[in-house]
């Protein structure tokens, strides 16, 4: 792609690439010297271009956290409220936590010369006939090295760790990009007419293995890129609802809505760069689903293309009694069975009004009683979230500067009214962020019924910016993981649902089985074990974990870690806890699924397999 | 068998044992008062809940556990819900402990008077102390001490608080509750109690285990209880009870506690207050209702020397790492945690391996004295006695082979053995005598049990000479766990009717099989046991295997003579069970009349000088006879109105007796059987 780049400004067609992100174009360039095509378009599909999305980390190139000369901590960029800030105290919570120093580093050791890495990748196995066919019917695509490796992972700790260290597996031998429903038809059809193994990519954003191409698959890997298939189709304000093509990107989509007064409501934490199709894939769930619902709950219709051929409803009827929902079989089914093309779902009129909150509980017991209770009480708001202690902390190491004294002076005079007046132990204390959504007058009755339960329960009302602080914490978190690899720290996160009276018991006993198997598998330093409740549901929550680790004295940190991040699944099954509660399954939890569904409920999906898709041309093994 | 092992199969001698320390040491040269008077600030669990101890009875009440139960309840009887309830406090209340830190310096006060005028010393392992303090940090510890004398509880609270542990709160029998300001004394410093039965109890029961599981959850102090149930009143470990060991695991098993940390400690006495009372009881004197009146009259006791007392505290057992892959914990998935349920098979099956794996643990860490080896000589040597040099020349030979066993002997390297032998005799001079340089046990008046066919001596005499017996067999039933896998090979060899290696698993099957309610065998565990005991008798050169045979070797006689006369008792104990059964035992015996009758019977073939192990007189071992021939099938309980009777199936029971004497092949008691 660094050739395109070169052969694009040459051309004068792509003249600042920085300015890219804000427009949506597209560029075709022709590559002098090659007979094939690649793409270059800007915003919605960033993701191609390599100058703007991070290659062996996370999110934007210009978005980075690191430690200035000085030794303090900033962020880098613009794109986020943190960005270009200080954070004072990152630092010393990030030595102090980890046992980690600034005199350990432990840099990418490919990133500057990546060009060389790219030319190490094995040559691509290409089906010729496949390749050919494709030219003929026009659909771009590419197998330069750099195109097939980014779309050869996703976010797994283990395959960014692999990234940096320069470590790459088998990776797709092709990528192309349909632009449409019936490109994909095309493709889908020479892929079955050719033997060739087809691997739908959204926004790369899967932290299941999902992406990992099967190392034993000897047909030729072509990896789908959704991204050009990026527009809305129609706005239909009578019924309130869209109908999108598939490789939209959460941002763009909602975005776009926005412009028209509408939103879907739906954002995930990787909604800044995960797409539709891999919403629908993989059941995603979003932040506000308490007044938006879930994935499942939002789409009306959806169109998939499978080796049988296209698989849709007949109408946009709101609810159907015809047999098992068929939506439920291209839900969660991870890419084995077809490609998302087009999905109808429901829109809403923006919100007029938005309000963050948080609360302050004595600990975290009674912030679990209180989530209950709001529960019980079905007056959650659009989001509710719960940070045990340590997260708390953490939190708080994010704090930027301050500008000035006297906001100090009102956050010292703040932190001695919690802890000193009314006796709660900052070692025990956690929070709950809020955000409430909808009319004005109503957000207010709402958010008061809300901090009304809270003070049932000992909570006390922290303020706007510690909710909204909280939430931004969410987008960066990522970032921050790339800032902990340069210092020999390893972590990833993961979740679970469980019912209500198992929550306190599965947090901490997973907590404990971290803290534990680290130890007992040679870790230096004590973890970071963390958690919080993410959503709230009638008969149950989603537990979020957060687990990180300094590595240094281990001879294979990612073998270590993947072996805790094992036990601490087994914990969550020992505890009634869900397999999953939004990430999917992948690769990385296959080995529970037949314990999870019963031997039966195993047979019914694969039998759905073997019909739709009897060759297994959707074949990233994910799942089954 | 396929069972993994609950123990490795290594050397024994190579156990590694820590080192003890005197407490009593520091009492006999410092105030006891100041002692009593301490700063008293232990470590606690990590994750103890704040006021768990105000709002444990609330806690337990209010509990989803026990207004499940008592809805049940109140839709099945009709009873009002409030009214059970009130019902379970009332329990709640008679059961419930209530320590306080007064009280509890006041046991510190007397206790440190007491146990310096009755024993010599306290000795505890200081490493196992701290391994202790460690685990009540980090888990909610349960402790689960050996049990043969009333004194154990008082003892380990005495032990925690000495080195500024959480004191325990300990798991009672109802009993002592009847010593009215004792009782009282007792749950105050730390006591709960509890009914012996409480069977179909519902509410009860829920009350009970919800108050046990509170405070194991709350974290707010260790609970202890005896995994044997009851004391044992022949220094053999009793099979271990699974009601309290299920409660303490339950919360783990439904994820309310990260782990639970089991410690069994070990505690060994050189001398038994109990001696006599045990004896007495066995041979059907009953046992004295406890009453605060009788504990002052036990004052004398007081000046007697019971020499020194050996704690050992164990390694905690993690029921974490214990249940790993054997207990699915998905199996509480389904069901809302707090509806009380059946364990599964599953479960009960591990709760069981367990319970049998942390009474071996108990038995390997208990000290025996050189008594303990003498006892066992002794008795072998009833008739005659043994000389003096005779005696000390065997007790080295066999405190050489107790070493190869693993046995945790205590014996005073640095004194010369006669000097050994001799100590020992004098602290037990009520059991032994010598005259002439011989050392017999002290059986009455004249020269010992006189031969069989000399003058008869009268059924009290009888019994007084049996109560002699039956203390000493209690010392010598403390190294029983030692010896008795060989001792059951050896045996098997003896009755086997070939040395096909086959033919004496069959036999050694067969005897554990029948033997497994008298001594500690785990269930399951028959092919490992096999082996271990053939690695000991082959390790110490007894044994010489080849692939099909196995054959006593001419140095080994001497091991394997010990070794079956040691079983030897227990076998024609069993058998004269079976004869009586077979031979006197009426339709209409009933289950009451059981004890008394073998008893008249024992001692009419003692007294007709056809029988010579007065211990067989021992209600233990009459009442194991009976449980093991019900488990087999040869006795059936048949209710008849409010009587138990048994039905006897005389060939099945005439074929055991005959396989036991060695009269029949194993695999014929075997087929009996089906």
């Amino acid at each position: 792609c660094a050739e395109c780049c070169a052969a694009a400004n040459t051309q004068g067609i792509l003249p600042d690439t920085n300015d890219c992100s804000d427009k949506l174009r597209m560029y075709k360039v022709v590559v002098p010297d090659s007979t094939f095509t690649c793409i270059f378009a800007t915003s919605s599909d960033i993701i191609s271009c390599p100058e703007i999305m991070k290659w062996n980390g996370w999110g934007y190139s210009d978005s980075r956290f690191l430690f200035n000369k000085k030794g303090q901590a900033e962020f880098t960029g613009k794109r986020y409220r943190l960005s270009g800030m200080i954070l004072p105290s990152l630092k010393d919570w990030f030595e102090g936590t980890f046992g980690a120093s600034l005199q350990h580093k432990s840099p990418a050791t490919v990133s500057a010369i990546y060009i060389y890495f790219f030319n190490a990748v094995q040559p691509p196995t290409l089906n010729e006939a496949f390749v050919e066919d494709l030219k003929s019917v026009g659909i771009p695509f590419s197998h330069d090295a750099e195109d097939r490796v980014f779309r050869a992972h996703g976010h797994c700790l283990h395959e960014i760790f692999a990234l940096r260290e320069g470590k790459v597996g088998r990776v797709p031998d092709l990528v192309v990009w349909p632009n449409c429903h019936n490109d994909v038809v095309k493709i889908v059809e020479l892929a079955c007419k050719h033997s060739v193994c087809l691997i739908p990519y959204g926004g790369g954003t899967s932290v299941s293995s999902a992406l990992e191409c099967p190392p034993e698959e000897t047909r030729s890997i072509v990896s789908l890129d959704t991204s050009q298939m990026n527009r809305i189709l129609w706005i239909d304000e009578k019924n309130l609802t869209a109908h999108v093509e598939a490789g939209i990107i959460g941002q763009d989509l909602e975005r776009l809505l926005n412009e028209n007064g509408y939103c879907t409501g739906h954002e995930p934490d990787s909604m800044e760069f995960s797409s539709l199709g891999g919403w629908v894939a993989t059941r995603a769930s979003g932040m506000k689903k308490n007044i938006y619902g879930n994935i499942e709950d939002l789409v009306v219709h959806i169109k998939m293309v499978t080796p049988r051929g296209v698989i849709e409803k007949s109408c946009l009827g709101p609810r159907m009694s015809t047999g098992p929902d068929i939506h439920h079989f291209i839900m969660g089914s991870e890419g084995t069975l077809g490609v998302v093309t087009e999905v109808t779902m429901k829109i809403r009129p923006m919100p007029e009004y938005q309000k963050y909150g948080s609360v302050v509980f004595p600990n975290f017991e009674q912030g679990v009683a209180c989530l209950r209770e709001v529960a019980r009480q079905r007056c959650a708001p659009a989001s509710i979230r719960l940070m045990d202690n340590e997260q708390f902390q953490f939190g708080h190491a994010l704090k930027p500067q301050v500008s000035s004294i006297f906001t100090s002076f009102l956050d010292g005079l703040k932190k001695f009214y919690i802890t000193k007046f009314k006796g709660f132990d900052p070692h025990h204390l956690c929070v709950a962020t809020l955000l409430f959504e909808g009319n004005r007058e109503k957000v207010l009755q709402h958010e008061k019924q809300v901090y009304d339960i809270a003070a049932k329960f000992g909570g006390l009302a922290a303020g706007e910016d510690n909710g909204q602080r909280g939430y931004m914490l969410t987008f960066v978190i990522a970032y921050l993981r790339d800032l902990g690899m340069d210092y020999y720290v390893i972590g990833e996160s993961f979740e679970t649902s469980v019912p209500w009276d198992r929550v306190l018991d599965i947090c901490r006993n997973v907590k404990e089985r971290i803290i534990r198997e680290c130890k007992e598998r040679g870790v230096q330093f004590p973890p970071l074990s963390t958690c919080r409740v993410t959503q709230t549901y009638d008969a149950g929550a989603c537990v979020y974990f957060y687990f990180a680790f300094n590595y240094r004295g281990l001879s294979d940190p990612v073998h270590v870690y993947e072996r805790v991040e094992h036990a601490a699944r087994e914990e969550i099954l020992a505890n009634g806890g869900s397999l999953s509660h939004h990430h999917g399954v992948g690769k990385l939890r296959k080995e529970w699924m037949r314990e999870t569904l019963s031997n039966v409920g195993m047979g019914m999906l694969k039998s759905v397999k073997d019909y739709v898709d009897p060759n297994n041309i959707f074949g990233n093994r994910n799942l089954l | 068998m396929a069972a993994k092992p609950p123990y490795s199969h290594r050397d024994p001698m190579l156990k590694k044992r820590d080192d003890f320390e005197d407490i009593l040491e520091e009492r006999r040269n410092s105030s006891d008062l100041r002692y009593a008077l301490k700063c008293y600030t232990p470590v606690v669990y990590k994750g103890v809940t704040p006021n768990a101890a105000s709002l444990l009875k609330t806690t337990v009440l209010q509990s989803d556990q026990l207004h499940y139960v008592v809805d049940q309840l109140s839709k099945e009887t009709g009873v009002a819900a409030d009214v059970i309830q009130e019902e379970a406090s009332a329990i709640l209340e008679e059961m419930a402990h209530r320590q306080q830190l007064s009280t509890v310096r006041f046991f510190a006060f007397t206790l440190s008077k007491a146990f310096k005028a009755l024993f010599r010393s306290i000795h505890v392992n200081e490493e196992g102390i701290q391994r202790l303090q460690q685990a009540i940090q980090e888990h909610p510890v349960v402790l689960l001490p050996s049990h043969r004398s009333y004194m154990d509880f008082l003892l380990m609270s005495y032990i925690l608080y000495t080195y500024d542990l959480v004191l325990p709160v300990i798991a009672a029998g109802m009993d002592f509750m009847g010593m009215k300001f004792v009782g009282e004394m007792l749950r105050m410093s730390g006591a709960f109690f509890i009914r012996r039965s409480f069977g179909g109890d519902k509410l009860y029961w829920t009350v009970f285990s919800e108050y046990v599981k509170t405070m194991l959850r709350n974290g707010m102090a260790p609970v202890e209880f005896f995994l044997e149930g009851t004391r044992s009143r022949t220094s053999k470990s009793l099979t271990p009870k699974l009601g309290l060991l299920n409660i303490v695991m339950d919360p783990f098993f439904k994820g309310e506690v990260f782990d639970v940390s089991l410690v069994p400690v070990s505690i060994s006495y050189e001398r038994i207050l109990e001696e006599t009372l045990y004896a007495r009881e066995l041979l059907g004197v009953p046992k004295p209702k406890e009453s605060t009146s009788g504990l002052f009259k036990a004052r004398k006791v007081l000046s007697e020397d019971y020499g020194s007392i050996h704690v050992y505290f164990g390694q905690p057992v993690s029921v974490r790492s214990l249940a790993q892959g054997k207990v699915n914990r998905c199996h509480f998935n389904l069901m809302p945690r707090h509806i009380p349920r059946r364990p599964s098979d599953e479960t009960q099956c591990f709760v069981n391996d367990s319970a049998y794996s942390l009474v071996r643990a108990q038995e390997e860490n208990m000290v025996l004295k050189p008594w303990v080896l003498l006892a066992s000589l002794l008795l072998q040597n009833q008739s005659q006695g043994l000389l003096l040099d005779e005696l000390t020349e065997q007790a080295v030979w066999l405190r050489g082979l107790s070493r190869e066993y693993g046995a945790f002997l205590n014996w005073p390297d640095h004194m010369a053995p006669s000097e050994v032998v001799s100590s020992s005799l004098s602290l037990h001079r009520d059991l032994v005598k010598i005259s002439g340089g011989r050392v017999q046990l002290a059986l009455g008046g004249q020269a010992g049990p006189r031969q069989p066919c000399s003058s008869p001596i009268t059924e009290e005499e009888l019994m007084n000479q049996a109560v002699v017996v039956l203390s000493c067999t209690s010392y010598r039933n403390q190294a029983l766990h030692v010896f008795l896998r060989p001792a059951l090979l050896a045996s098997a060899i003896h009755i086997a009717t070939s040395a096909k290696k086959e033919e004496v698993y069959n036999s050694f099957s067969f005897l554990r099989n029948m033997l497994s309610n008298e001594f500690i065998l785990c269930p399951g565990a028959t092919l490992q046991d096999f082996e271990e005991a053939c690695y000991l008798l082959g390790k110490t050169g007894a044994l010489q295997m080849s692939q099909q045979e196995m054959q006593v070797t001419d140095s080994g006689q001497k091991t394997v003579n010990f070794l079956t006369a040691m079983l030897d008792p227990f076998l024609q104990g069993y058998q004269v069970v079976c004869r009586y059964l077979c031979e006197e035992a009426t339709e209409a015996l009933t289950e009451k009349q059981f004890i008394p009758a073998i008893r008249t019977f024992i001692v009419r073939l003692i007294l007709a000088g056809s029988l010579r192990y007065y211990e067989l007189l021992s209600s233990d071992l009459q009442k194991n006879a009976l449980a093991a021939l019900l488990r087999l099938g040869a006795i059936r309980k048949i209710k008849v109105a409010d009587n138990v009777t048994l039905k006897v199936n005389r060939l099945m029971v005439n074929s055991l007796e005959d396989t036991l004497g060695g009269k029949l092949p194993t695999q014929k008691a075997v087929a009996a059987r089906l």
